[in-house]
């Protein structure tokens, strides 16, 4: 059956009828055209399909669409500057060349929105443990970790516990 | 698109309760991550679901009078171990479902569906299970209580009505005051993994730190359900502490458990961790309650 759903995508409004069975990841994929949302386990197991609603990451494909009624939805696609230009963590990512095939990095890269966006500092510890809910089978994830790193100092450095925008 | 016949959103608890009755067949969603999954797998293919996803009353940790913890069961697990609640007073459950899955699965993940799967390998079933912990179900006729202990009825099987809802998990005072507790899950990975088994210990001590006032010992995976271990709690309380007293509990444990066989590991297996972490739990939440055991 489908059903009109309001929602904030990206900071803007969206209203469109969906079918109620739909997951959010298809619905930001297929009717609004955001693919860098990946469609990948369908599980809620490799995290390449991770967007933020209300600030938390969670797993698109194992949400309903109609549970996103009057949130605040963010992808990638969200993060581009007023010119189009790269966030500081995607900029991170490129220079730690954290980035293979490409397939996982805009879920880990919304996943390093939420961290950042506590405004906490974390051990490469810590941080291995924040990023257990993605699966990348090209780096290692050890260039990764040196972007999440290097994005994670340079916020607290440079801006405290002020949100970065990202 | 997942395969389901149909979804009612419920507005209250009241809604969702007289929707289950309406509907003998449907099935409750709250965070989804283990129903969306079984409806993925096929094992719920065309059911119709009542979503409690959502409902504000269903939400959150609070103190009550009587020093009482009071958990509701749509509470996430990133929620409930982030509780200053939960931090301050009951920090082992906290760390308990900070192990569960990954952190997108703990950010839509409640505890509430933890408990009502009725699964033996739900990591924060153990240690609730030691806090004695109690459940309020609401159906048609009202809110009754049920001990967490006899909630369990079989693998997957609980002792909620079709149209009741879990609608609080509570903690009484003098079942976490003064207690240290430490919760062990041992699984093939570090994360997003299931637990091959799970062990929670939970004690108090005598004034002077040196003896077993009581231990509260409990496992996941060691049966069809989570377990506590009666005999061992009774066989330690006011035991000195000390690697004799770790044993011992380790023995009685042994004895008090009945794990199988199954693709994760052997019976034999779940045996030598049964051993094992009864020790390393016990130990850890010694030290959590103010003791001290010395190494051996």
């Amino acid at each position: 059956m489908l059903k009109l759903i309001k929602m904030t995508v990206n900071e803007k409004p969206v209203e469109l009828a969906v079918d109620e069975r739909e997951s959010l990841l298809e619905t930001l994929r297929e009717r609004l055209g955001l693919t860098s949302v990946k469609k990948g386990c369908e599980v809620g197991e490799c995290g390449a399909c991770t967007v933020l609603v209300d600030g938390e990451a969670i797993d698109s494909c194992i949400y309903l669409t109609v549970w996103a009624e009057n949130r605040h939805i963010l992808t990638v696609e969200g993060l581009r500057g007023p010119n189009g230009e790269l966030s500081p963590i995607q900029r991170a990512f490129i220079e730690e060349a954290a980035v293979q095939c490409g397939f996982c990095t805009p879920g880990l890269i919304m996943t390093a929105v939420e961290i950042v966006g506590s405004g906490k500092r974390y051990t490469r510890e810590e941080l291995r443990r924040l990023i257990a809910g993605h699966l990348c089978r090209c780096t290692g994830y050890q260039n990764i970790l040196n972007a999440m790193e290097r994005i994670v100092e340079e916020t607290y450095k440079t801006v405290g516990k002020e949100i970065p925008g990202g | 698109m997942y395969d389901f016949e149909k979804i009612y959103q419920a507005k209250s608890i009241a809604d969702a309760v007289a929707a289950l009755t309406d509907d003998p067949q449907a099935v409750v969603i709250s965070g989804g991550s283990d129903v969306l999954i079984k409806i993925r797998e096929g094992k719920l293919r065309g059911c119709s679901l009542v979503s409690i996803h959502g409902i504000p009353e269903l939400e959150g940790v609070s103190l009550e009078a009587d020093g009482e913890i009071l958990i509701r069961p749509a509470t996430s697990f990133t929620h409930v171990s982030q509780h200053p609640l939960v931090q301050k007073y009951i920090p082992m459950l906290g760390e308990a479902v900070e192990q569960v899955g990954g952190p997108q699965i703990r950010n839509i993940g409640t505890i509430g569906g933890n408990i009502c799967n009725g699964v033996t390998s739900a990591d924060s079933a153990s240690t609730l299970l030691t806090f004695n912990a109690r459940l309020d179900l609401q159906g048609p006729d009202g809110v009754r209580q049920a001990a967490l202990a006899d909630f369990y009825r079989g693998p997957g099987k609980t002792d909620r009505a079709h149209n009741e809802l879990l609608v609080g998990i509570r903690i009484a005072k003098a079942d976490y005051e003064g207690f240290g507790g430490h919760y062990i899950k041992y699984a093939q990975r570090n994360a997003m993994d299931i637990a091959t088994l799970g062990c929670a210990a939970n004690v108090k001590l005598t004034p002077d730190k040196k003896r077993v006032a009581e231990l509260r010992l409990a496992f996941g995976v060691a049966a069809p359900t989570p377990v506590r271990c009666s005999g061992a709690e009774k066989a330690a309380a006011g035991q000195e502490i000390g690697q004799e007293l770790l044993e011992m509990v380790a023995g009685k444990a042994m004895e008090e458990v009945n794990p199988r066989t199954s693709w994760r590991a052997s019976k034999e297996f779940r045996m030598q961790l049964v051993k094992e972490l009864s020790k390393r739990a016990l130990k850890q939440a010694i030290i959590h309650a103010g003791g001290q055991v010395a190494s051996c």
